[in-house]
């Protein structure tokens, strides 16, 4: 079996507590989970269930207390800024917001030069790599000496993807990057997520709260609930047949566009709550 | 509530020992020959030395310091070395005078900033201008220019107030109130500026919150949600913008009490700083000291009022 | 007609690119305020730097024997108290005046801003000594310690200037403290440091930039008082006699006030003019930044982005027979509008047809900028600011909703009409408890006494499966759970027994397992009390869970209705089709990663064993 490009081993996040004597509170516990080279694990999970707390632990923005987060071999769980700054060639982010992600007040280009000028590429060879990152997002060539407002929510996030793209890292954590779009914006998206998968092979930790989103997107899903993975596993298993209660409470709970299958699946829920005595 | 009180009655305890240390240190370490000065250049150097033994001069600063605390926790200032008045009696003489200008302009910054602030807020149109130009000229005016300005209109042309002195409100109301009307008026005019504006703006902050719309979609009269609602999430702000403008209140009357020549502080502070009169400076920020710890006191508890959040956390 | 096929959005939107490019402060010289302010500003920066070559005479000679002579002759405005030029003592005041100011607003600004920037940007212990130092000098009268500092260091205007800009540094640390500690929680810092960029580097890059302009401003405002407080020092004759400064001239023409008024004139205009250039350059700066930075604050449900308005086309109606019901709601050809800056009215909402049942729950559905939220706003004839209804007609129970007088719209508001918000949180007043916000309105439109309103509350609150009605009416909404927070809202659109109930995405902002719960709980609501709903919402599985019919809309138009089975089981218009195309529920999933060297083997065993124990 090949290591893994992301190894998270017992990870255990917390934060201290406001106020004097006030408990921590812990937002991850004891979480561990792996990713391999070009592929894309799926992180599911309710509002305040870790998911965004586990992909931020992985960029260093959030706090370790216990385990380890180890990358390619090297545990990174408590880099310093200098050893972060040598990451931020491998890993890199999505966020959730497209309006808060990008500067207002910076051009598209000097977002997408940001991490380059870091790295002292030279400008001409800068240049180049925003024009062919514009290509392999599909955004306009022309986009460079824009500013994000003048952009849809769907084209920031496309943006925001041309950034995390531009040092040609092994792995992004993508944060709820499709929640904040349209449907059909969504799905577009997402289909630019796995294209651009296909062609780089990088690898994806992508949090999201839809379970349809994750099936979609990714190779394994993993559920997350209070603070804890509750199921891990291959992709269609876990979002379609799942085994644990609470993804089975999550799977039914999701309504299905479809009036037909889901006045059934109502029912289905009904019958499940009443086994589960929730 | 309690804990509440009591954490901000410690601070307010803890800033005012700073201010004293600061002010003291800074006083008697920078004052330089401080008997050589009450004394005057003529004084020869036996005099010197024994006014400074009988003032405590010649012994070390902390000391000094120690023992002023010591005299004040129990109520004695000192006195001035230049009168010999006890310093907390100069100044407790003094302070109803400028308490009464300062809290009737608080007042008359409330009454006209609330009512033109929501006024402009959500009628805008003419009165939003108005209120444009008032907080201009509040902003742009110095008080002692609008005090003089004053003086040269109502008083010395008009004749409808006194230009200066002050009567006792107890020896004649009305004679008080000709007295300390022009006064109020220009001490208040720069902070009915910057809170109107404050509450301008945060009247139309509060007004775009959801929940404006929701309570009026169930039948609430706009009115009311304006005056009930809005009124009391915007006022919290407001507040907070008087609290930080009282401080240059206590300023601002040192300067307009001259100018209307009336006898508070303001007096005792011009003549205390020309002299050097250091206890009796020490007195006054003491005093200015505890009425704006007092204040932001009472503004941290209407604060709590407003906002159950700031309550219980 | 769609543009779903194209791999790029091609709506690009062009009209601000050019304020987006121009500078502020090209666009302040275009500003007549700020022009003339400036304009002013630079003449009295100029007199003050050519002092020594434009006053006829030197500022402190005295000449006893002219002294208060009138203006004219060798003395252009006259001479003051001590027989001193009172031109050539304006020209010097300028340079010393604004010199003292800006002494004071130099020292103010290292301090302020570097300590603004330090303890916003690191937080902890930089934190709290700062604002500690800071929240000490503002709880100093400034007047009080510059008459203390005149007691120690002696009457010297430099000295006075910079205690002065110490003093002043709170007006900028706070500045710069808000908006950087707003700013470190910004995700564009976030993703600069994920980028690897040095913390003096995010924060020249990112937040200096974002406190430049505001500092400029403050800059105008700060430099203001400086020069007012010192003006005011100096009145109070506590000035250095040796320095002539438009303050010290106040206070010789104070001093003569009855026997030559216009001594006072002069300086006083001087000081009152710059005062108010620099609060007018400030106001129109601030303007001007506001206008270029406007919409990113705006509430994002607006119509903040210009959307291409919809040509008028047939729309697609799946009607078998005719429904059977009384009809609550009859919306026909409504149209919301919203003015624009060049004058005309810009349609969000167009040629809108819709009615409701009793006992129908009518979903409207569609993206962002389709309209369906104008349109529900309009009914009850909320509409945020400038929005009005510019055609069409809404009838309800007899009345015209479009032409209704505001007193007749609030008889109907709560008491027939209802409406339940989106976002659970910001939908309820912070201030108030959970409890009073139920019983103020049921006061006002069911005439009880409060007694009978809190008992109403409670069961309503019971109703909608609150566990515990008592504690939560005693709540105040921070100290409540989203899911919590919705279901008040919906007993508080409940409890007047309405006939029409308008739901704008009233489960979007909860959790899927909330959400759930949450239609539950509509669904028996709905068919308890037999209300005609109209229901906003993006999602078409909430359609599918809920709706009877639905009508989808695309840029404000409505381009098909029908009954839900049929829109879903036929959807016939190209855009019903993108929209279904595109949920992925339909879609397969992506199935294990295949790599080159194993095809067809996933590649972790690891999975089955991470799995915890079951979590009840």
């Amino acid at each position: 079996m090949s290591t893994p490009l992301l190894d998270i081993q017992n990870v255990t996040v917390e934060y201290p507590g406001h106020g004097f004597r006030a408990k921590p509170f812990r937002a991850l516990h004891d979480v561990s989970l792996d990713v391999q080279a070009g592929e894309c694990v799926g992180l599911v999970g309710e509002s305040g269930s870790g998911k965004t707390t586990l992909g931020r632990a992985v960029l260093g923005l959030a706090p370790v207390t216990k385990g380890k987060v180890i990358f390619r071999g090297e545990d990174i769980s408590h880099a310093s800024r200098a050893d972060r700054r040598r990451l931020a060639s491998d890993i890199q982010v999505v966020f959730q917001d497209p309006y808060t992600s990008l500067n207002p007040s910076l051009t598209v280009e000097q977002i997408l030069s940001e991490p380059l000028t870091v790295r002292k590429v030279p400008r001409a060879e800068s240049w180049k790599r925003i024009k062919d990152l514009f290509e392999m997002v599909r955004l306009p060539a022309d986009s460079g000496n824009r500013l994000p407002r003048e952009f849809s929510g769907g084209q920031r996030q496309r943006i925001a993807i041309a950034r995390a793209l531009a040092l040609k890292p092994q792995l992004i954590v993508c944060d709820e990057p499709v929640s904040a779009l349209d449907l059909s914006t969504q799905a577009r998206v997402l289909e630019l997520f796995k294209d651009i998968q296909e062609q780089t092979n990088v690898a994806y930790l992508f949090v999201s709260h839809d379970l349809e989103v994750v099936r979609h997107i990714s190779h394994r899903v993993a559920v997350m609930y209070r603070g804890e993975i509750v199921e891990f596993g291959d992709g269609d298993q876990v979002t379609s047949r799942p085994h644990h209660p609470y993804t089975q409470r999550l799977f039914f709970a999701a309504p299905i566009a479809d009036p037909v299958a889901q006045a059934e699946r109502r029912e289905e829920r009904r019958r499940l709550l009443a086994a589960q005595g929730a | 509530m309690i804990t509440f009180i009591v954490r901000r009655l410690l601070t307010g305890l803890v800033l005012l020992a700073a201010i004293t240390t600061l002010g003291f240190t800074l006083l008697y370490l920078g004052g330089g020959d401080i008997a050589r000065k009450i004394l005057g250049e003529n004084a020869d150097e036996q005099t010197v030395a024994l006014k400074a033994q009988e003032l405590g001069l010649d012994r070390p600063v902390f000391a000094q310091y120690g023992d002023w605390v010591v005299n004040a926790l129990g109520g004695d200032l000192g006195a001035s070395w230049f009168s010999g008045q006890p310093v907390a009696a100069a100044i407790l003489s003094r302070l109803a005078v400028t308490l009464s200008l300062v809290t009737g302009a608080v007042v008359l910054i409330a009454i006209i900033s609330v009512t033109l602030g929501v006024l402009a807020a959500t009628k805008r149109e003419w009165i939003d201008r108005v209120a444009q130009v008032i907080a201009l000229l509040g902003f742009a005016i110095p008080n002692f220019l609008f005090a003089v300005a004053l003086v040269l209109l109502f008083a010395l042309t008009l004749g409808w107030f006194d230009p200066t002195g002050y009567v006792q409100f107890t020896t004649s109301p009305s004679g008080w109130a000709k007295t300390v009307t022009l006064p109020v008026v220009a001490l208040a005019l720069g902070g009915i500026a910057a809170i109107t504006q404050q509450v301008r703006g945060s009247v139309i902050d509060a007004l775009r919150n959801d929940y404006v719309r929701t309570l009026r979609s169930r039948g609430i009269p706009a009115r009311r949600v304006i005056l009930k609602h809005v009124l009391r999430n915007a006022a919290g702000p407001a507040l907070a913008v008087l609290a930080v403008y009282f401080v240059g209140l206590m300023g601002g009357a040192v300067i307009v009490e001259q100018v209307f020549a009336i006898p508070g502080l303001g007096q005792v502070a011009v003549q205390a700083t020309t002299q050097g009169d250091i206890p009796l400076v020490m007195g006054l920020l003491v005093a200015t000291g505890i009425i704006v710890i007092v204040f932001n006191l009472l503004v941290d508890l209407a604060q709590g009022w407003l906002n159950p959040k700031v309550r219980l956390s | 007609m769609t543009n779903l096929a194209h791999s790029t959005d091609p709506q690009i939107v062009t009209a601000p690119q050019e304020t987006a490019k121009v500078s502020l402060f090209r666009r302040i010289l275009r500003n007549p305020m700020a022009l003339g302010s400036l304009t002013f500003l630079a003449v009295a920066v100029f007199c003050a730097a050519f002092a020594q070559f434009l006053a006829p005479h030197d500022p402190n000679t005295s000449v006893i024997s002219n002294v208060l002579s009138p203006a004219g002759g060798e003395n252009p405005l006259g001479t003051d108290g001590a027989g001193r030029d009172v031109l050539s003592r304006l020209l010097y005041g300028a340079q010393f005046s604004l010199a003292g100011a800006l002494v004071a607003l130099a020292t103010a600004l290292v301090i302020g801003v570097t300590g603004g920037l330090l303890a916003g940007y690191f937080g902890k212990w930089i934190d709290t000594g700062w604002t500690w130092v800071i929240s000490l000098l503002m709880a100093l009268p400034n007047i009080i310690v510059l008459l203390a500092a005149r007691a120690v260091v002696g009457p010297s205007l430099w000295a006075a200037m910079l205690i002065f800009g110490i003093m002043l540094s709170p007006a900028f640390f706070r500045l710069v403290y808000a908006s950087v500690s707003a700013v470190r929680n910004e995700l564009y810092v976030d993703a600069a440091r994920v980028s690897g960029l040095s913390d003096s580097r995010i924060i020249a890059r990112h937040v200096l930039t974002v406190v430049r302009a505001p500092i400029v401003i403050q800059s105008a405002i700060v430099g203001g008082i400086a020069l007012a407080v010192q003006s005011g020092l100096e009145f109070l004759g506590l000035g250095d006699i040796k320095v002539p400064t438009w303050g010290a001239m106040l206070s010789d023409g104070f001093t003569n006030l009855y026997t030559a008024p216009t001594l006072i004139l002069w300086p006083a205009l001087a000081i009152g003019l710059t005062l108010i250039a620099l609060t007018l350059l400030a106001n129109s700066l601030r303007d001007e930044l506001e206008r270029s930075t406007g919409p990113r604050k705006q509430n994002r449900r607006k119509p903040t982005k210009p959307q291409p308005e919809a040509a008028a086309e047939d729309i697609v109606r799946h009607d078998e027979r005719e429904p059977e019901g009384e009809i609550v709601l009859d919306v026909s050809h409504l149209s919301v509008g919203y003015p624009t800056p060049d004058g005309g009215i810009k349609r969000v909402v167009n040629d809108v047809s819709l009615t409701v049942r009793r006992g129908e729950v009518h979903g409207l559905v569609g993206e962002s900028g389709s309209g369906k939220t104008q349109t529900a706003w309009s009914i009850l004839r909320l509409l945020p600011e400038g929005g009005k209804i510019v055609g069409g007609s809404i009838h309800f129970q007899g009345k015209d909703l479009a032409t209704l007088s505001e007193q007749e719209m609030e008889k109907l508001r709560g008491r027939k009409i209802a409406y339940i918000p989106q976002e659970p949180m910001s939908n309820l007043d912070p201030a108030f408890t959970i409890g009073s916000q139920l019983v103020e309105p049921m006061r006002i439109c069911l005439k009880i006494s409060a007694r009978e309103a809190r008992e109403r509350a409670l069961a309503l609150l019971a109703r909608v499966g609150i566990p515990n009605p008592e504690r939560t009416f005693a709540a105040y909404p921070h100290e409540v759970s989203g899911g919590m927070a919705q279901r008040v809202l919906i007993a508080g659109a409940i409890s007047c027994n309405p006939d029409l109930l308008i739901a704008d995405e009233p489960t979007t902002a909860l959790d899927v397992t909330v959400q759930a719960e949450v239609l539950d709980l509509l669904r028996d609501l709905q068919s308890e009390f037999q209300m005609a709903v109209i229901l906003v919402t993006h999602n078409f599985g909430v359609v599918a869970d809920l709706c009877d019919r639905v009508s989808v809309m695309r840029l404000g138009r409505i381009v098909e209705t029908g009954p839900t089975r049929s829109i879903f089981a036929d959807p016939r218009h190209p855009y019903t089709q993108e929209l279904l195309g595109a949920i992925l529920s339909e879609a397969e999933p992506r199935g294990p990663l295949v790599t080159a060297g194993a095809p067809g083997q996933p590649v972790s065993t690891r999975s089955a064993s991470n799995q915890k124990g079951a979590v009840q």
